[in-house]
């Protein structure tokens, strides 16, 4: 099982209160954050008394909900109307939100507690949450390495087991990335498969919010409370939710599993390669087949990928500009020294940078070649998927080409930042689902994850495929030395 | 100087419209529009444009577009998509706007323009959907502030071919195409409350000894009266030419395009901006609002909604019910009052009195208490019925005036009405003898006129009738008191 699922049902039982759980909970998040600064924000005394009204929802004989008295936290660009949501930025810090995300309120009515809110890259941007307001959140198996990004805060909360769940958003691999730099479960569910409302954008046709835990147990019951249709999301499916806890335990034998040998070529470290390797041959010993495929377009995916987010995100950023809410220069000269003035000193570097990048993409003269193309490459890229998943049913790759590397080593060069999502870009171009599992070990003892990618929808095959290998290893088991702190 | 001797100048004219459209709710969120409320009263974290805050489209102003598509004879998109188009404006929450780029949902089209003598097709460009932007106000001060009311609000945007070449045709595009949208009901457009604004792109053809030369284009911002359309177009043609005699270089193509806006104190158009200066506005398509596939089932759905247009509508009450053009467009001109009639015809009523007292009666009174004959609270049965028995003599035409102001707040029918009022027409000859006598015999003047002086005699006959019909209360038929009058007063021979 899991220890999200363990703990609500102690708590549903009556076995435990909600309020010792959160106690416990609020313990082990004073004595580890401050050594990796994982939550920007979280209030005790507002955690205790949602525990407290949970138990007396117990006590007054209503039944609890999925997640009873199960302590959360949420990255920060995930709106809440109880505290800041500042998206590690000084141009938001200061903004509480009129409202609560569309999974917000999916987790209260399961009964779930949000503690608090967790670090990530200013409005999402980055690979390693070193770009925070808050400052960088550090890797809890060696702090002198970056946990990944842009999640890293809800990764660490939930690697260092201050929780054991935890939201973040991943529009590139934001998910999946930290997961596997930090030895947990991240889960990117399909476009449209969780509603995007109340998630403040970065790419909008990218990004998805998603679990972390640390098992696929509890990623799946994870899933389960936040899927959903939302009137309020057009792009959100107008479909069922599987009960992805029971579609676990689906068997998998027979069950193709394709590889595509350009994902295991040049700049992949060997411990990864040979982690990622020995997974797959471990799929073929549950009885999966292993099936090559081929993924023609898979070089252009990262140029294709940074193109149409930075070019969403020059739009879906204009909004702040000091006028109705968040940071405002002190002394404008006038209107244009307003929105310059304010932006350019709300804003942080990597920002900046990715809407200057996205607003030349779209600029008048370049917009064919830029924006344009990679749409066209997007396409492409869809349809080498399509014909993918004829041949097969998930794909396995490595999620990062490297493990967790150090604090301010790329820094300095975006260009080496960016390719650390080579391998996960795909999912989200192509609106697919990915999941980031443990499975092994680097020889600086750091973890290591490997991916598997699901069809659109296809949360269910994804989930007891990454179920199925869980139960063969015990990578997922492993916490660094400060969770037991 | 003779080089240039203009021969001949030809306006050119596209316009743009920009119509408000008469949904519930805004374009993308649930908030009500609103036209004087409070300040910021209408809004939600959606027209705020809040972080985090995603847009629907509202059905409501999709059907509507494809109506008005349908109405001017578009070709209505299967497919169309939602763009942003992205400037920086402190009435622009999300500093974007969201419109449609290049698949607007309705693509070329026509519209025609009737006219006895000159008539005339002008092409519909395109029509798209948009969000308007809220406003911002200056005069406070230091400040300026921000009121978000307005931000949201549905807009069909109708742009034309340069297909018009006179202000006075640009009048009457304005003028038809305002009573098609208020007739399919897509729209109020109360120009008053900016609810239809238009935009002439103008400039001119000079035909000269040296050949053929066009002005460079001016496009005139929110014009919001049909007669400021013609005279802003008027004043700017003349404007052009005279700029063009002064100013060797003033040539499209050479000199910039520029935005003008219209003072109408002045009475003159006034240079706003360049177009070269103009915004690249970075369009993309938005990520958040799926693209609409529109059915044929959804087509013909609509296509059910659309009521016969007012053009058709005039010609056919032209030629099948025999109505002066004039009076069809005064009757058609309001769907309701056009509706109105022809349900009265449905009723049994008399076409020709019908028609007169739909104007001189039913329009007047409505227009008397600026309302529309919808609102009077009449039935079709009742105006019918007055119709009938104005026209069968059972009552004169002033009654039937009294009659009508009488039915606004008594539910009786028009014969009750008459007879409750005494109003009904006196055809008895005796009884209207003794009436015309008592008004001899009282007015002697007049009748010393009517016998003995040729100059006052008409004026003088005229009164006694009106004095007859004072002394009848109304009841006597005007036109036998006229009989009557004459053969008593006219000299026996001895």
């Amino acid at each position: 099982m899991g220890e999200v699922i363990d703990t609500a049902a102690l708590v549903r039982s009556g076995s435990s209160s909600a309020a010792d759980v959160m106690d416990a909970c609020l313990k082990r998040i004073n004595s580890r954050d401050k050594a990796v600064n994982a939550l920007v924000s979280y209030d005790e005394d507002r955690a205790r008394a949602d525990a407290a009204r949970i138990d007396k929802k117990r006590a007054d004989g209503q039944t609890l909900g999925k997640l009873a008295g199960v302590p959360v936290v949420v990255k920060d660009n995930i709106c809440t109307e109880f505290s800041r949501t500042t998206c590690g930025s000084k141009i938001l810090e200061s903004y509480v939100s009129q409202f609560n995300a569309f999974v917000v309120d999916q987790l209260i009515d399961a009964d779930a507690v949000i503690v608090g809110k967790a670090n990530l890259d200013e409005f999402a941007m980055g690979s390693s949450t070193e770009f925070s307001l808050h400052g960088g959140t550090l890797n809890p198996w060696d702090t002198q390495r970056v946990p990944g990004g842009s999640s890293g805060g809800p990764a660490v909360a939930v690697a260092s087991r201050m929780v054991s769940a935890s939201l973040g958003s991943d529009t590139g691999g934001s998910i999946r990335q930290p997961a596997s730099f930090c030895g947990v479960v991240g889960l990117k569910p399909s476009y449209g498969r969780v509603s995007r409302y109340g998630l403040v954008a970065y790419g909008s046709s990218l990004d998805q919010i998603g679990p972390f835990a640390t098992s696929v147990d509890d990623a799946a019951l994870m899933l389960e409370v936040i899927a959903g249709h939302d009137d309020r999301d057009s792009t959100s499916v107008n479909e069922d939710v599987p009960v992805y806890t029971d579609a676990l335990h689906q068997p998998i034998d027979g069950k193709r599993v394709g590889v595509c040998d350009a994902c295991f070529a040049e700049g992949l470290s060997d411990d990864v390669r040979l982690s990622v390797e020995s997974s797959i041959e471990k799929m073929r010993d549950a009885g999966c087949e292993i099936v090559p495929i081929a993924l023609p377009h898979m070089k252009y995916a990262i140029a294709s990928y940074y193109m149409i987010a930075m070019a969403e995100a020059s739009s879906n950023l204009a909004r702040f500009d000091g006028v109705h809410y968040g940071y405002r220069a002190a002394e404008p000269r006038d209107l244009a020294d307003m929105y310059a003035t304010s932006r350019g000193e709300g804003f942080g570097a990597e920002v900046k940078r990715r809407i200057m990048m996205g607003t030349y993409a779209l600029s008048s003269g370049y917009y064919d070649a830029y924006y344009l193309k990679a749409l066209k490459v997007r396409r492409l890229i869809k349809v080498d998927f399509d014909a993918a998943y004829q041949r097969c049913d998930v794909i396995a790759l490595p999620v990062a080409p490297t493990t967790a590397f150090a604090v301010g080593e790329k820094v300095e060069d975006p260009l080496a930042m960016y390719l650390s999502d080579m391998y996960t870009v795909f999912a989200n171009l192509a609106g697919l689902c990915a999941i980031s599992l443990p499975c092994g070990f680097d020889g600086s003892g750091l973890p290591i994850g490997w991916q598997l990618m699901g069809q659109p929808l296809g949360e269910s095959t994804l989930l007891s495929m990454a179920h199925h290998y869980q139960s063969m290893t015990d990578y997922h088991l492993q916490a660094p030395e400060l969770a037991t702190k | 100087m003779s080089a240039k001797q203009i021969l001949k100048t030809r306006i050119i004219v596209g316009m743009e419209i920009h119509v408000q459209l008469r949904t519930q709710t805004k374009m993308f969120c649930g908030c009500g529009l609103s036209f004087d409320a409070p300040p910021n009263s209408h809004v939600c974290p959606v027209c705020l444009g809040h972080p985090g805050t995603l847009p629907v489209i509202n059905k409501q102003a999709l059907r509507f577009a494809i109506l008005a598509g349908l109405a001017m004879n578009c070709r209505i998109a299967s497919y169309t998509k939602w763009d942003r188009k992205n400037y920086f404006y402190p009435d622009l929450p999300k500093n974007y706007q969201v419109s449609q780029y290049d698949l607007p949902i309705c693509g070329e089209g026509h519209f025609d323009l009737p006219s006895e003598t000159d008539p005339q097709t002008i092409r519909i460009r395109r029509a798209h959907l948009e969000e308007d932007a809220g406003k911002n106000i200056h005069d406070t001060g230091a400040h300026t502030l921000v009121d978000l009311n307005r931000a949201g609000t549905p807009l069909l945007e109708i742009v034309t071919e340069p297909d018009i070449h006179s202000a006075a045709d640009a009048y009457a595009f304005c003028a038809e195409l305002h009573r098609l949208v208020t007739y399919i009901g897509i729209s109020d457009a109360n120009m008053q409350m900016g609810q239809m604004r238009f935009e002439p792109n103008v400039n001119v053809e000079i035909t000269h000894r040296e050949g053929l030369s066009k002005t460079p284009i001016a496009e005139i911002k929110n014009l919001n009266s049909f007669r400021s359309v013609k005279n802003a177009i008027d004043y700017e043609a003349q404007r052009q030419i005279a700029a063009w005699e002064a100013n060797p270089g003033y040539e499209l193509g050479q000199a910039a395009n520029e935005n003008r806006g219209w003072n109408d104190d002045r009475g003159v158009t006034e240079f706003q901006r360049t177009k070269e200066a103009a915004h690249d506005y970075r369009y993309l398509p938005d990520p958040d609002l799926v693209p609409v596939t529109i059915s044929e089932t959804m087509m013909k759905e609509i296509r059910t909604d659309l009521p016969e247009l007012p053009i058709a509508r005039r010609k056919r009450f032209v030629s099948d019910l025999q109505l002066s053009s004039k009076d069809a467009e005064t009757i058609v001109d309001h769907r309701a009052t056009a509706d109105l009639f022809e349900d009265a015809i449905e009723a049994g009523g008399p076409t020709d009195m019908l028609s007169k007292q739909m104007i001189n009666i039913w329009l007047s009174l409505a227009n008397d208490r600026q309302t529309d004959i919808a609102n009077l609270g009449v039935s079709a049965a009742g105006i019918a019925e007055l119709a009938g028995i104005t026209d069968r003599g059972d009552i004169n035409k002033s009654a039937a005036k009294q009659i009508a102001e009488a039915m606004l707040s008594d539910k009786q029918s028009p014969r009750e009405l008459a007879k409750h009022l005494g109003l009904v027409q006196v055809k008895d000859t005796a009884a209207t003898q003794a009436w015309v006598q008592q008004a001899i015999d009282n007015n002697a003047p007049a009748v010393q006129d009517v016998l003995s002086n040729p100059k006052k005699a008409k004026a003088a006959v005229g009164f006694l009738r009106g004095q007859v019909m004072r002394i009848s209360g109304g009841q006597a038929d005007p036109k036998l008191v006229g009989e009557l009058i004459e053969k008593l007063l006219t000299p026996k021979p001895d």
